[in-house]
């Protein structure tokens, strides 16, 4: 094994260099702490041409952009998906989870939806409503302060709307709906459902000088060349080291292990160099877990030691636990208003201008958890898929099925951006029975034991997601669009999503006061082992029907805070 | 040089082999510059990537005569017009060799489907498919150009045609050719300036005012957002 550094070489040492660890890097470093990331991909910047995607051509690929080597096709700049060769994972009781991995600094934030919402009060506190799962021992106003920063450094656009559980921020003006958008927003109020701007950071102002200004081609998902979107690398790491902060990046750096000392505290980490395949060991006084909810898990049950049999911190047993994702149906129609419509560009930012919070009150239903709405449609770019059965549409306005000639043609120009998507996303409830934990028989390519998973809904998200359905259409009908395929049923679940499809996962080190229950305190640091602190999803008590990016930022912030604090008070 | 200096230069390499392009809508501030990708960089590959299409590539599934069937078939699909070229001028043929290797699911639906044609015009013309003249191939295809009610012995067929018109369509309008003729207009820096009026006239819709004034201002994209202690905007 080779040392890189002495144990006491790091100030901290970050597994993980997405959401959560970009953020501790960065406030880390700005206090002057010398700063290592063990990140398990190569590195990635989006300004660099050989990694570049965006404002690429279908035809650059082979395979036109489909999505059989990257899962949301060849464009989409995640290196990884839900199957990554050489890294298993195995699963218990005919159970089902799919677990996401984008390995590449920076992670999963260069491809993620931009959806930013902030968590509510309520969201907080779901226990106190319902008499669910659990509270978080934090409240939104704990919180807040954290939202409001990171809203300002990043840049999010959205409106002010004193909407119920959906708290106003430091927004950025928000894009104008596009077509298919006002006519969602008419059909969703005619059906007695809100509409409102989304919020979404992509920098429709500029917002210092470092960053550019969006320029709408619709393509965050490929990661934006001028940084006019979040990611982690081009908004926190990289403007941090060129201010000076001290952070070295360790790449293809598989964390196998946090080693400890004789009292049990943490040294540094051992990790695997994908390209030499020899371990490797990186010290530092404290280790900051962020490699994602359940790779975090992994690692720390995998930190197994005379003090810590069972895994670093896992006295309570809880690590693992609480594993919930969001749920996630969708629905597609054809609106007749936009057959044969004018052809003009209208990419906009990636992703919806509009959505749907929450607008219902659960007490009146039967189903004790919210969901949004996403909208979602069109003149997309073509990718491989386009023209798949578009002579099959013709079903809709009683023309020829099928055929071959120029007739296509005209099929593809008339009916090219007449439909529309709606999906579900909603909250789950955490249970202590979904969980991963280590396979005892098998290992990845690195030798590293493997996740196990089980996990099952239950008829609550069964029920929300009927709901969901029954929601889109609504709001198809109130168009007069007509629904593409049938509504699913109570056979596959309402069309309920496998869990781990939408992934939000988060749960498995779950934050609370009682250390019998829970696997970090309020400012996400291990009962059990106090220089060590998890900033990613791992300690959300409970996912809100939001996207959790926002949070981690925002509780990664004041972890950090936290982390300096009691380092200049000499406490760990 | 600042950030937004170098970040600009780093896209365009050199100023004159940028493109400062127009926005969509146009409008008084200038839209990032990006630079005209060089043909020969890729696509944005990994290494693994790399190697797994130059593998593909250099792999050949699809036999002379096979070709030659799917050649006729996708220029019947997609005909040249006054406008436009054909399938085959868009290279559809080479997109299916090549897609049929990297979806290996395609090979025996394909494959088998083309001896079927060939078996149906032995059968019919005591011909192969592609030694057919042009009136009995269409006749030939008719047959499996529609869905039917009830399955016939031309099933096998329509399920193979069907999915040739698919990748057809597909590897056509992912074409540059098939992209122009679509009329797609994005993929390009611009400014989203909102629906056109002249289309939400034709759709009989309007922005609601209200909502419209929160909606950014393009011509102060450039300025530098700053908000007062409440999170109000000072400017839009």
């Amino acid at each position: 094994m080779q040392i890189i550094e002495a144990a006491d070489g790091y100030d901290a040492v970050i597994i993980g260099s997405g959401a959560g660890g970009g953020m501790a890097a960065k406030i880390l470093a700005e206090s002057g702490l010398k700063v290592a990331i063990v990140e398990a991909g190569p590195m990635f910047d989006p300004k660099n041409n050989a990694h570049r995607t965006q404002l690429r051509w279908p035809y650059e690929s082979p395979r036109r952009g489909a999505n059989n080597v990257r899962p949301f096709g060849d464009f989409d700049s995640a290196y990884g998906g839900w199957e990554i060769e050489g890294e298993p994972y195995t699963h218990k009781s005919g159970t089902k989870f799919d677990w996401f991995r984008s390995r590449m600094v920076g992670g999963r934030t260069n491809h993620w939806g931009r959806i930013s919402l902030r968590f509510g009060p309520k969201d907080f506190k779901r226990k106190d409503q319902d008499g669910l799962g659990d509270n978080w021992p934090i409240s939104y106003e704990d919180v807040k302060p954290y939202y409001d920063q990171v809203d300002q450094l990043v840049g999010v656009f959205g409106t002010k709307e004193d909407f119920p559980n959906e708290p106003n921020g430091f927004f950025l003006p928000p894009p104008k709906p596009r077509l298919h958008e006002l006519y969602f927003k008419q059909a969703a109020n005619k059906a007695n459902i809100p509409v409102i701007p989304s919020r979404m950071s992509m920098l429709t102002k500029r917002i210092n000088t470092d960053r550019g200004v969006c320029f709408y081609c619709g393509q965050c998902s490929r990661a934006c060349m001028v940084e006019a979107d979040f990611s982690s690398g081009t908004c926190l790491i990289f403007p941090a080291q060129r201010a000076g902060g001290q952070i070295t990046l360790f790449t293809d750096a598989m964390a196998r292990e946090i080693a400890t000392d004789a009292d049990g505290r943490a040294t540094g980490v051992h990790y695997i160099d994908k390209n030499t395949r020899q371990e490797n060991f990186v010290g530092g006084k404290v280790v900051v877990l962020a490699a994602s909810a359940c790779s975090s898990a992994r690692i720390l049950l995998n930190s197994k030691s005379s003090t810590f049999p069972d895994g670093l911190g896992n006295g309570s047993g809880m690590i693992g636990r609480y594993l919930h994702d969001s749920t996630g149906a969708s629905r597609m129609a054809f609106v007749p208003q936009l057959l044969d419509r004018k052809i003009y560009n209208e990419d906009g930012v990636g992703g919806m201008h509009v959505y749907t919070p929450w607008w219902l009150d659960n007490k009146q239903l039967d189903f004790p958890r919210g969901y949004h709405l996403e909208v979602w449609g069109g003149l997309g770019m073509p990718s491989y898929g386009f023209g798949f059965n578009v002579s099959e549409m013709n079903k809709f306005t009683g023309g020829v099925v099928g055929g071959y000639g120029n007739k296509l043609r005209e099929d593809v120009r008339k009916f090219y951006g007449s439909f529309m998507g709606i999906s579900g996303r909603g909250e789950s409830v955490a249970q202590y029975d979904n969980y991963c934990e280590i396979d005892p028989q098998h290992v990845d390519e690195f030798g590293i034991p493997v996740l196990r998973f089980h996990y099952k809904w239950t008829d609550y998200e069964r029920a929300q997601a009927k709901h969901m359905h029954e929601t889109f259409e609504s709001i198809f009908d109130a168009m007069g669009a007509k629904s593409v395929g049938t509504k699913p049923g109570p056979e596959d679940d309402y069309g309920l999503l496998a869990p781990g499809r939408i992934i939000h996962e988060v749960g498995t080190t779950r934050m609370g006061v009682n250390p019998k229950t829970s696997v970090v305190n309020a400012y996400q640091q291990m009962h059990e082992v106090d220089n060590v602190f998890v900033v990613d999803g791992g300690p959300f008590v409970s996912q809100a029907d939001k996207n959790p990016t926002w949070t981690i930022l925002a509780l990664a912030w004041r972890t950090s805070e936290y982390i300096i604090d009691q380092i200049n008070q000499q406490n760990i | 040089m600042d950030r937004r200096e170098s970040l600009k230069s780093l896209f365009v390499g050199s100023l004159a082999g940028g493109l400062a392009l127009k926005g969509c809508a146009p409008v008084d501030s200038e839209v990032e510059s990006v630079a005209e990708p060089a043909a020969e960089e890729g696509y944005g590959r990994t290494e693994k990537e790399k190697i797994r299409d130059e593998k593909i590539k250099a792999d050949s599934f699809f036999q002379e005569p096979e070709l030659e069937t799917l050649a006729v078939l996708c220029d019947i699909i997609l005909p040249a017009t006054a406008d436009f070229g054909s399938a085959g001028d868009a290279e559809v043929p080479e997109f299916i060799e090549f897609i049929v290797k990297d979806m290996p699911a395609h090979q025996l639906p394909l494959r088998g489907g083309l001896m079927w044609l060939d078996n149906q015009s032995n059968s019919r013309f005591n011909l192969e498919f592609r030694s057919c003249s042009p009136e009995q191939q269409l006749e030939m295809v008719d047959d499996i150009a529609y869905p039917e009610e009830e399955p016939s012995d031309m099933a096998p067929g329509i399920a193979f045609f069907s999915l040739v018109r698919n990748l057809t369509l597909t590897g056509y309008y992912t074409s540059k050719m098939g992209i122009k003729e679509l009329g797609y207009a994005g993929n390009t820096p611009g400014v989203w300036d909102g629906v056109p009026d002249e289309v939400l006239k034709a759709h009989g819709l309007s922005y609601d005012p209200q909502w419209l004034e929160r909606c950014v201002d393009q011509s102060k994209r450039d300025e530098l957002a700053a908000w007062d202690e409440d999170g109000n905007l000072l400017s839009t």
